[in-house]
Formats: structure tokens, sequence, C-alpha cells
């Protein structure tokens, strides 16, 4: 039965789910126990499994996201929350050079059940420090997995979906989607983890895109079709792998391409779906790949600036509007 | 100690010092390749701890590891397959020399990043903890190892949730090639301990017997429940920090002390050449921990100079073998490869 949630509930739900049902599974993180969590990711989970399942942490971000790959060897199955991907960048360590190496350098003797969940993301006027979004640094390591959620049913699905598989995942939320609305459908049936969707269908170009973005994308769309310009847009839902199968055949039906990113576009993951989909349907392409992302500069404090650093539903209308625009004669985009 | 425990010790003492001179052979004779980081000197340390600990006990350990592996009960031709690349080596060939795992043995593997063995531990004992089991984990690191944040970080953790850790220092006074008082405003790393109320203590690792012992009472205080423990063993590497390294930042003298070398030729030549002791001189050399252990037991009569020499023979058939062994092991595959990098997918469909 579907009931609309917020999107922190469907974690929280996916969490006591598989808590529940398998008692390897562990959360730890930095207020993750009696505070319930920064965003109420583990609210009540505390009282419910207390204290060793739901650890409250030291800030020590490279030590207990390394215990976290200790006790995966050890056959946990623990979920560390990171309070934002920016306090990731001290557990790299961890992340990079131990979760994502011992399953291979050990000849393939571990299994590396390690969910890393970690909120990013441009929030509301929280500095430099504080709004990145840094995604294309994981899906750039072989043998980590990176999961996007941005509906409460997929943030339901993927975190019961990673902390059930045995390689290591980061999970990357969006501090601004926390608090979405959408609906959840407990027992309908998870499609694979790692699967696209198209959340909406058309004819005239693809938008492919991956968490916040999806939602302003879909509104963008919706202000197109008022004007006949009919865009279908492809949710990632994940960065590594990509489902190249579902973005292609879409590029091959609409003939163009706009990829839409919160994060700067320099090496981005845009540019990744870009120079694939271009290699891949060159022959179907009307134009050159497009892609529309943050500006090249660390997140400013001041509000007007910060919202002008990042995609809005207005320049995802422009850059669409830009990317079909017919070109005079001998002109190059 | 009986006789037959002490033997063993001696016997993986020699088969620690055979195995590592025969890998540095291997390595000049480019069968090796990358970085080998060698063990002659510390043996004690290794030996003394591992004879300590139980079979359920899980083993974390650095890049310097070869004979923390074999102590434990990893085949020698298993180790020296995975040095040679070989798919028979105990990573597949896929970890090389500062990468050795054996799931089988709870030997957790081998880090190559300094710093990384506090946190592995620490999760693994957690585990433990959560489970209330009787199991311990041994954590070994380097005296250059405890100016990372992960030290404390961890320390921090195992004394706070009462973790079952022993944390092993082997000190041998050089982070790469800056000595001890040149990275560390406190060189006596047990003090350290202190910060994070674990109880620690400082024992010669040149001592195979102490170590044993301070192991074993460390272990026992830990299974008790009591929470976290450090060890630091005083200890010496009588070679570079690897085979890159010729070591010629550390003073003669000292290595000289460590060796109790005689000879005042064999010392002036020394001096003018930046290569390291021969096995002859090490074997000669009083405060070597082999040399140290043999004494011990002849005198004691517990091992007749025969029967250490056909020990030695064995060892060195052991090791003969090994690198036979590890020359007939085809090289990996690219298929090798993937299994390894896929080994947990199993049937999951991702896309």
């Amino acid at each position: 039965m579907a009931n609309e949630v917020l999107y922190w509930q469907a974690l929280n739900q996916a969490l006591d789910a598989e808590m529940a049902a398998d008692d390897s599974v562990f959360v730890l993180g930095e207020d993750v126990g009696l505070y319930g969590g920064s965003y109420r990711v583990t609210e009540g989970l505390y009282v419910k499994y207390g204290e060793w399942r739901v650890r409250d942490t030291p800030i020590s971000e490279g030590s207990f996201t390394g215990l976290g790959v200790g006790a995966a060897l050890a056959g946990m199955r623990p979920v560390v929350e990171i309070m934002t991907i920016n306090f990731s960048l001290l557990a790299l360590d961890a992340i990079v050079n131990m979760a994502a190496k011992i399953p291979f350098m050990s000849g393939g003797q571990f299994p590396m059940p390690l969910v890393v969940r970690m909120p990013g993301g441009v929030a509301k006027q929280l500095a430099a420090q504080h709004s990145q979004r840094l995604e294309q640094m994981y899906m750039n390591v072989p043998g980590l997995r990176v999961a996007v959620p941005a509906t409460p049913q997929d943030a339901w699905w993927q975190l019961r979906q990673a902390i059930r598989t045995d390689e290591p995942i980061v999970l990357l939320e969006h501090e601004l989607l926390y608090f979405s609305k959408g609906m959840l459908d407990t027992d309908a049936e998870a499609p694979p983890m790692h699967r696209a969707a198209v959340r909406r269908e058309g004819q005239d170009l693809t938008i492919v895109t991956y968490s916040r973005m999806v939602d302003l994308s879909l509104r963008a769309a919706d202000r197109l079709a008022a004007d006949g310009i009919s865009a279908e847009v492809v949710d990632l839902r994940s960065l590594r792998p990509i489902d190249w199968d579902t973005c292609a055949r879409s590029v091959e039906k609409t003939h163009y391409l706009l990829v839409v990113e919160e994060d700067s576009r320099f090496a981005g993951a845009g540019a990744e779906v870009a120079a694939t989909l271009a290699e891949r349907c060159f022959f179907s392409l009307d134009a050159p790949p497009a892609r529309h992302g943050g500006l090249e500069m660390p997140t400013p404090y001041n509000a007007t600036l910060e919202a002008a650093s990042i995609p809005t539903v207005t320049s995802i209308e422009q850059a669409v509007r830009k990317l079909l625009e017919p070109l005079p004669q001998g002109e190059q985009r | 100690m009986d006789r037959t425990a002490k033997i063993a010790m001696l016997r993986d003492m020699l088969l620690a010092r055979a195995f590592e001179e025969r890998a540095a052979r291997e390595y000049t004779r480019g069968n090796i390749a990358g970085f080998l980081h060698l063990y002659p000197g510390e043996e004690a340390v290794a030996v003394g701890v591992l004879h300590a600990a139980e079979p359920a006990d899980y083993i974390v350990s650095t890049y310097r590891e070869h004979v923390h592996a074999m102590v434990r009960g990893v085949p020698p031709r298993a180790v020296m397959a995975e040095l040679f690349g070989r798919i028979d080596g105990c990573s597949k060939g896929m970890g090389g020399s500062m990468h050795l795992f054996d799931r089988e043995r709870r030997f957790m593997g081998g880090y190559a990043i300094v710093g990384e063995t506090y946190p592995v531990a620490v999760g693994i004992a957690y585990t433990i903890a959560m489970r209330e089991l009787p199991e311990a984990v041994i954590c070994f690191f380097g005296d250059g190892a405890v100016n990372q944040g992960t030290f404390h970080e961890s320390l921090n953790m195992a004394a706070l949730w009462r973790l079952p850790v022993l944390f092993v220092c082997e000190n041998n006074h050089y982070q790469i090639g800056t000595e001890i008082h040149r990275h560390s405003a406190v060189a006596e790393v047990y003090k350290r301990a202190c910060a994070h109320r674990i109880p620690a203590e400082r024992v010669n690792g040149m001592d195979v017997l102490a170590v044993h012992e301070a192991t074993r009472n460390a272990l026992a205080r830990i299974r008790e429940g009591t929470g976290p423990q450090l060890l630091e063993f005083e200890t010496y590497r009588f070679r570079g920090h690897s085979m890159a390294d010729p070591g010629t930042y550390r003073p003669r003298v000292e290595v000289q002390a460590y060796e109790k070398e005689e000879d005042p030729v064999t010392v002036a030549i020394g001096e003018t050449l930046p290569t390291y002791p021969t096995a002859e001189q090490i074997a000669a050399a009083g405060t070597d921990s082999i040399a140290r252990m043999a004494t011990h037991m002849n005198e004691g009569g517990l091992l007749e100079a025969a029967a250490l020499e056909k020990l030695q023979a064995e060892i060195d058939e052991i090791v003969e073998d090994a690198v036979q062994f590890a020359s007939r092991s085809p090289e990996p595959t690219l298929e090798d490869a993937r299994a390894a990098l896929d080994c947990n997918r199993g049937m999951e469909v991702l896309i």
C-alpha cells in the first residue's frame, strides 16, 4: 500500500526493516543514536536496537568509516553515516584505499558489505565548505558503487539493496531532498539497484540528470510542454555503474541530449555521461551533447549568489531552448 | 614454557630470516618487483606475539608482513608465490608483498597506507564485542604510524567501548628514513596510550621470550573484558625501509651497535660501503634476536648445535621449495582479476 512520506522517513523505514531482518546490520556515525540523526534518518532506532547497533561515534570520520571496513571484514553489514559529503574527504582513505580495494587485492577472499551514506549538495546558505557535491570523486573509483536516490521510493529501495549487497556502496543523498514528499509503496518490487528510470516521456530531447536535479528538470519540462517542446527526463539513479542502455534508447529516440547536474561542469558526472553517449549515439545526435551544471566556483554564502551558482528550473529551461534553437546558416554551436 | 614451544619459536625465527633474505635475492634477480619491505632484525616481535595468540584471534598487519603471515600459518609457498605475483599466491597475485590476506587463518591483511591497521582492527573488535565472543584482535603498526590521526581516533574508540584490541608497536626507530627523535615529540610510544587510558608497556623486542610473555599477559587481560592494551616492542631492522632503500641515513655505528660487530676491519670496510651486513655478520651478532634465542636454548641444554644445524637445513629446504613453487605457479589472467573484483557480486542483477 502506498503512503505519502518524506524522503528521510523512507530511509528511516529502510534502516528499520533491514535491522529487524538481520542482526548483522548496524548503524554508526555522529549523532545517529540518542540525537536521532542530523536529518532524522536514524530517529527511533537507538531506543529500538540499543547502543551497539546504533552507535554514536566521536568526530573521527577516518576511523569510524575504517571501523565499518573492519566490521564488514568480520561479517557485519555496517551502515556508516557521514554527516555530510564534505566530511567524507576525511574518510577517503577508508572508502577509496580500503573498502574499494580489499575484496580485489585479497584475491576475492573478503566481501565488503559496507554502506556509506552521506548527504551532499547545495542546501541553504551553508557556505563553501558545506555545499559540495563531489560525486565525480567516488564515480572514478573501481570497486565502489554509487547510488543517488531522488525520491522516497528509491531511497527505500536503494538503501535496502545497498545493505543487502556484498559490495561497498556510497549512497549519496541530498540535503534538500530529506524533507521532500513522495509516495512510498513498501510492497512494490524493486527494480535493479542501478537501473535508470524514465521519469517523463518525451520526443524532442533527452534530459539525463540525477538527485535533486531530477525534480527541477521535470518542472522545466512542464514549462517547456506549454510551448510544445516535449522533453524526456531520465533519472540515472546510479552513478557507478550507469545504465547506458536506458540513456541511449532515449537519445536515439529524441536525437538531442542535455545533461543536468548540480556539480560544477568541469570533469563532473555530466562529462562522463556526455562523453559516453556521444561515443555511443554519435550518429543519432542532431547536435553535440550539451551540459548544464554549477558554476566553476566554491559555493558563495550570499543567498542570491548561491542560487545563481547552480541550475534552476529557469536555467534548465533556457539550456533546453538553446540546445534546440535552429542555428543561422554557417554558425556553429 | 616447554622445550617444544621454544623450538617452534626458534624455528619460525629462522624461517623468517631465511625467507626474507631469499626474497631479497629474488628481488635482485627480478623475480619480485615493486616495494619489498623486509623483516630481518624484527623476528622476535612477530614470533613472540603470534605464538601467544589463539587461532580464533584476528591479525591486522602492515606492509612489512610476510613474517606475520607465515608465523600465523600461511604457507611459505603461498607467500612467496604472492611476492612473485602468481595465481597460487595467498592473494592470487592481486595483492603482492604489501597485501597478504588469508581469510581462513584470520589474517586480515597487510595494509600499505600507514595508519590503516588501527580502524580495521577496531572494526573487527567492535564485531567481537557486539557478539560477546572471547576473541581478540592483534593490530600491528610501526613507530612511524603513531603520528597519523587514525592512531588517536582509533585508540579513543577502542578504549571508549572497551574493545578487545592488542595494539602492537614494532618500534624499529625509523619512519622510513627519519629517526624517531626527529619525528616524534614523545619518543616513547607506550606513553601515548595513557592519553586514552589504555594500559601500555615497553618491552625488549629483541627478546622473543619477553615478547611472548608480555603478549600472553596482555591478551589475558583483554579476554577479561577490560578493553584494549598496547605493547611497544623496541626492535631494529637490519635492512633499509624497502629494497628501494639502501639505508644510508643510518649511522654505521648505530647499525653496528645492534649487530655488535667486533671486527674493526669489517667495520672500516662497512663505513665505506652503503651495504647491508651479511647474513654471517647478522648471525654472529649478539643482540640479534635469533642468535640470542639460539644461545638461550643451547646454554639451557634445550637444543644442541647439531640440532640447530639440522633445523636450519630444514628451513633452507622449505624456502627453496617455496621459491620453486612460486616459479612454477602460473601468472594470473585478466579474467582472474575480474573475478577478484566481482567476487561479491554473485548472481545480483545490477541494471
